[in-house]
């Protein structure tokens, strides 16, 4: 059963945040519930190693060959196992394209699901009240927010990640693109583009 | 019948503020601390992703909504700690406690670019039949509530109650989080992401044709 009662555990603790996290991080570490090097793995691998920019690779290489396209649409892990990424929060993906028709956005509104192998730690708007409330609501209020507006007679699907399954957003490739190569398109792919706050950038 | 937590579609809550490209900062020492905290904790195996999301959403609404992101996660952990017999009450108490030996079942930092590379996958083999297919039409239960345990938890938001949709994919049987997080089995059962009319949940939609979709359990269904 639920505990409703109001003397939840965690109100034993001091009430300043640094003091709380330092006091239960001792705890931990003398209980040996707690690898102080292991902490120290996981923040060097969020502050350092995955992040958008690995998504950002990941689109870029279906803008350029078609068949890793097709593979991405139908098959989004076996398309990320092949470049190497996956893993927590990343296990059951499904990356959704947006097109003339359609542009995707994606959000949680019960906690604050992200598809971290891809795209990191989320930012602190997609785990905000403001964007877990409003987004499936009033979407093109919000994107209007981030200086996105999207042209007439395009429609908009919100995904609200309510299970394990996690959305990559396809961004459209921008026009006057045609020339460029893999590494160059990876720069015009937004974080924001692969939630779908933001659109991918035009080439400079 | 809701929590604190189910804010989907509510008003007030002012603008969404943008922030730069790129990789997101974690923030200062101690939400870096919270962080790492939670996850290395969480490798001891002692719960389950959907026992810890309860443990966020059962904090009161008054803490809740006071405590920013990574205070509702260190005081999750803290809950989840003390329910699962790992630390006493009089330990988070006094901020300290005894040296012990390692728990057998330490997270240690070999084990971290491993796990976090495997993550923990949803889908089970389940004897349940799926029960729709993409094109058909099914209608939620309402209103939204574990059937199992009053007040616990699951993944059918109040603002997609008794509202109906339609099927556009299947995803196999996932662990079911209305009795997995109550330590109850995971009795996996059929998934579904059902896309429902924007007017249909809001009664009025910002543009014609805009949809809002919901990944969710085939219990929470039933044919429309």
């Amino acid at each position: 059963m639920p505990h409703d009662d109001h003397d939840h555990p965690h109100s034993l603790l001091p009430p300043e945040p640094a003091l709380r996290v330092k006091a239960l991080e001792s705890i931990l570490v003398a209980k040996g519930l707690v690898d102080p090097a292991a902490m120290a793995a996981i923040l060097d691998t969020y502050e350092t190693k995955v992040g958008p920019h690995l998504g950002a690779k990941v689109v870029a290489r279906a803008w350029a060959d078609p068949a890793f396209r097709a593979l991405l649409l139908t098959d989004t892990n076996a398309a990320m196992t092949r470049m190497g990424i996956g893993g927590r929060q990343g296990e059951h993906v499904v990356a959704v394209e947006n097109t003339a028709q359609t542009h995707n956005m994606v959000v949680c509104t019960l906690c604050s699901c992200y598809p971290w192998p891809l795209l990191g730690i989320p930012p602190a708007w997609y785990k905000s009240d403001a964007y877990r409330a409003r987004a499936v609501r009033e979407p093109r209020k919000v994107l209007a927010e981030f200086g996105v507006t999207l042209p007439e007679g395009r429609s908009v699907r919100v995904w609200d990640s309510t299970a394990e399954v996690r959305y990559l957003v396809i961004p459209m490739r921008p026009d006057g693109t045609d020339g460029m190569d893999e590494a160059a398109l990876t720069t015009l792919v937004t974080r924001d583009s692969m939630i779908g706050t933001g659109l991918a950038e035009a080439p400079q | 019948m809701t929590r604190v937590h189910d804010m989907g579609g509510r008003h007030g809550d002012g603008a969404v503020i943008p922030e730069p490209q790129g990789m997101v900062p974690v923030g200062a020492n101690w939400q870096r601390s919270a962080l790492a905290l939670t996850l290395a904790a969480g490798g001891l195996g002692a719960w389950s992703i959907d026992t810890s999301r309860h443990a966020r959403e059962k904090l009161s609404p008054k803490d809740y909504a006071r405590f920013s992101y990574y205070e509702k996660w260190i005081a999750a952990l803290a809950d989840l700690l003390a329910e699962a017999g790992l630390v006493t009450e009089a330990e988070l108490s006094a901020g300290t406690a005894s040296a012990a030996a390692p728990h057998p079942k330490l997270f240690t930092a070999d084990k971290v670019a491993p796990a976090l590379a495997r993550g923990t996958p949803y889908t089970r083999a389940s004897d349940i039949d799926p029960a729709f297919a993409p094109g058909d039409r099914v209608r939620t239960r309402l209103p939204a509530r574990n059937a199992f345990v009053p007040g616990g938890h699951t993944r059918l938001p109040a603002y997609a109650a008794g509202q109906t949709g339609t099927v556009i994919l299947t995803h196999g049987a996932h662990v079911f989080p209305d009795t997995n997080a109550h330590r109850m089995g995971e009795c996996p059962e059929p998934l579904y992401t059902v896309a429902f009319a924007a007017a249909d949940l809001w009664g009025v939609a910002e543009a014609e044709g805009d949809e809002v979709t919901l990944d969710l359990w085939q219990s929470y269904l039933e044919p429309a």
